[in-house]
């Protein structure tokens, strides 16, 4: 099971540092950690998706709190929350009829082409994992030149009037 | 005002209440030595940085205050690593302030650099590299207030060498810090806990209460003996709970764990009630885990919330300060009397006291539990008592009987070997009307005996008891139980303790018999300064080793007790 964590913390040179030395001092397995801005000045955030079959998330939690530099951790996974994963993937594309075909697979993936080389094209797929790693399957066999995913990216939902929506 | 950095750090520590630093100036710290004299603040010259750490740390014990130390850049501050992360593991607040090269050369491999901050980060609570003369006093006012709140522990401020001589405005920081105390909360609901903590409390038979550094740090002495009481329920306390609760109290059960009395231990493993107190189920309590207390549902309060449901699963944890947590449960703890548990705990008691070394009538040798019990008995138990590690410090903890809390300093999660002589200077400064004994052994002693020398300089009357058995003797008990008595590398060809105590112009004596013992201790105890005592003790076998043990992977109750003298005369 993966659970996944949202950490505020304070936009400091260092805490990127705290955080992957807790993380080594006390074995604990990470899945994936992206950090960016905020819409606070001076806060960063991490998203931090642990294993919870080989690392305890309620653990990883109390133990972020209590770095100095952490200001909040919330433990997102049973919250209703959209859950992101990027990805760039360069693939070959010897030809035209493999490139129209690469082009209905992304469509069909909602991904977009962001560049056409000659022999390469890069698809830019958003979605949550289990999408990503779809698109990653299917463009497989076109043979994968290059690739590089953010992890996981999450944000709660807002509340809701009338439950149904999902995606 | 305007200030350069090194007079911003005297400035604030006089802000902060700090009367004495532990040190020693070096080239990238030497700026910030210079005008201490100005600020009144007591500086003590140690031999090593090591001992600096030890020191605030012992001072920070014994006071209850935040201790500071203070050393150079690169080898300066390695040396205090040591000493940071003693503190770390046992909670003891400590600031070290440290030098650096100057910041345009960090990074450059200049002399004397070393990243600080990158070495210490696993084994500080917080960490500062101070880049902005600006930043400085508000850095150094966070940094008290980290240490010594919540859960105490280490701080390390770096100063670059230009920081220290930048001159700034002098603007003193707003009181008080602004930080995140409970940046994560699961959902449950403490006050729920409490409740949910008494109603075991109520219908358990044969609750045991262990108290640990927790009951100390929260000064909830009193609290706990009320709370004993009311329940009618022994307690066992950890090895830096003692003095959390008295003693001579008769609900007493002496201290758990890998050397523990075995009443507790048995308690324990017997128990269907635990209600561990600010502490934190350490391996050398608990034994083996899977047979830790089978029969015991369990109540952990805990400051950490980490801490909880860590080691042990938990019936009920309640993540909160021990004195509010004990005061919100005595009004909904029922008042009942458990004859019948404590008859059962009487009668293992007195089975210890059968199998106890000093009852026996001995053939005149030393051993350390007769030479700690002497001490106990000619200080009335009112001393301070700081160990090092190992044998003794086991015997000491077993026999040095403790009423009153913050008198048992020791290295306890690290176990630090050489912590003893410098953790008692900072003791000793902290309480200087306090009668400081330091027990120590042949093998820790070496590991900073340098400080000998900053104890003559400073004055200090420090009795160090040296329990002398020419081994390392925790190791060397180990290999005659476990390792086919084959003693590798544990042998000690020794100095002669009194001529090299002498040396240092502290006053010594040998004993290696009980009039000898009697005589020096009494000597040492009439003595206005420093002393030390030369104890030759029992060097293996029975009278050599600390008995309970509970071996590595047996369950509490498996300890390996004292066996009962073979022979007649040979008592």
């Amino acid at each position: 099971m993966k659970r996944t964590l949202i950490a505020r913390v304070e936009d400091k040179p260092g805490v990127l540092n705290h955080v992957a030395s807790l993380f080594r001092r006390r074995a604990f397995n990470i899945e994936s950690l992206t950090v960016g801005h905020t819409e606070t000045h001076g806060v960063s955030r991490m998203t931090i998706v642990v294993d919870s079959t080989r690392t305890d998330a309620e653990k990883v939690a109390q133990n972020l709190a209590k770095l100095v530099n952490v200001i909040l951790v919330e433990d997102v996974s049973d919250a209703p929350a959209v859950m992101r994963d990027l990805a760039l993937i360069k693939v070959k594309t010897p030809d035209s009829r493999a490139r129209a075909e690469m082009m209905q697979i992304v469509d069909t993936f909602r991904a977009r082409a962001v560049d056409v080389g000659v022999e390469t094209l890069i698809v830019e797929a958003t979605g949550t994992e289990e999408k990503v790693d779809g698109l990653v399957d299917v463009l497989g066999p076109f043979g994968i030149v290059e690739m590089v995913r953010t992890g996981r990216v999450a944000m709660v939902r807002g509340k809701r009037v009338n439950k149904g929506e999902n995606e | 005002m305007k200030l350069t950095g090194a007079q911003i750090v005297w400035e604030m520590l006089r802000r902060e209440g700090v009367e004495v630093v532990f040190g020693i100036p070096g080239g990238a710290i030497m700026h910030t030595y210079h005008p201490r004299s100005e600020y009144g603040i007591r500086h003590v010259l140690v031999r090593h940085e090591q001992g600096a750490a030890h020191a605030a740390d012992g001072y920070a014990r014994a006071s209850g205050k935040v201790g500071v130390a203070i050393a150079t850049s690169g080898p300066g501050a390695t040396n205090l690593v040591t000493g940071i992360a003693t503190a770390m593991m046992d909670s003891s607040p400590i600031i070290c302030i440290t030098g650096q090269v100057a910041s345009p050369l960090i990074g450059t491999d200049a002399f004397q650099e070393t990243d600080i901050t990158g070495i210490t980060l696993p084994i500080t609570k917080h960490n500062y590299l101070v880049t902005d003369v600006a930043e400085l006093a508000g850095v150094i006012h966070k940094a008290f207030y980290i240490a010594s709140h919540g859960r105490p522990g280490p701080v390390l401020i770096d100063l670059p060498k230009d920081v220290q001589q930048t001159e700034t405005e002098f603007i003193p920081p707003q009181k008080g810090v602004n930080l995140t105390q409970h940046a994560y909360r699961n959902s449950s609901d403490p006050s729920d806990a409490v409740y949910r903590a008494a109603e075991l409390i109520n219908s358990s038979e044969r609750p045991v209460i262990l108290a640990g550094h927790g009951i100390l740090m929260a000064e909830a002495g009193g609290i706990l003996r009320e709370f004993a009481e009311k329940i009618d329920s022994p307690v066992a306390v950890t090895l830096l709970g003692k003095g959390g609760f008295p003693a001579s109290h008769r609900m007493y059960l002496g201290m758990m764990g890998m050397h523990g009395d075995a009443e507790a231990n048995r308690a324990i493993q017997e128990a269907d009630l635990l209600i561990a107190l600010g502490m934190r189920f350490d391996d050398r309590v608990t034994g083996d885990l899977s047979r830790f207390a089978p029969h015991a549902r369990k109540v952990h309060v805990d400051l950490d919330a980490a801490e909880l449901n860590k080691i042990v699963t938990v019936d009920v944890a309640v993540q909160a300060d021990v004195r509010k947590t004990l005061s919100a449960l005595i009004p909904l703890v029922e008042p009942r009397g458990r004859d019948k548990w404590h008859k059962l705990v009487r009668e293992w008691w007195k089975e210890s006291r059968d199998l106890d070394l000093i009852h026996r009538s001995g053939d005149g040798r030393l051993t350390v539990p007769h030479v700690i019990d002497a001490i106990w008995r000619s200080t009335d138990g009112q001393a301070i008592v700081v160990t090092d590690v190992g044998q003794h410090q086991m015997w000491a903890a077993q026999y040095y009987r403790m009423d009153q809390p913050n008198a048992f300093i020791t290295s306890g999660g690290l176990g630090t070997m050489g912590f003893g002589l410098p953790a008692a200077i900072g003791a000793q400064i902290a309480s200087p009307d306090a009668e400081v004994w330091v027990v120590v052994g042949d093998g820790g002693i070496q590991m900073t005996v340098q400080e000998l020398a900053t104890v003559v300089q400073e004055r200090l009357p420090l009795r160090i008891a040296l329990c002398n058995n020419g081994y390392l003797g925790m190791v060397r008990q180990w290999q005659e139980m476990f390792y086919d008595k084959r003693y590798e590398s544990t042998q000690l060809v020794n100095p002669d303790f009194v001529k090299l105590a002498e040396a240092y112009g502290v006053r010594a004596w040998r004993a290696d018999n009980r009039e000898d013992q009697a005589r020096a201790i009494a000597a040492a105890r009439e003595h206005p300064g420093p002393t030390l005592i030369d104890f030759q003790v029992a060097k293996e076998g029975e009278e050599g080793n600390v008995y309970p043990m509970v071996p590595a992977g047996a369950a509490l109750h498996e300890m390996i007790r004292r066996p009962l003298p073979t022979r007649a005369g040979k008592a």
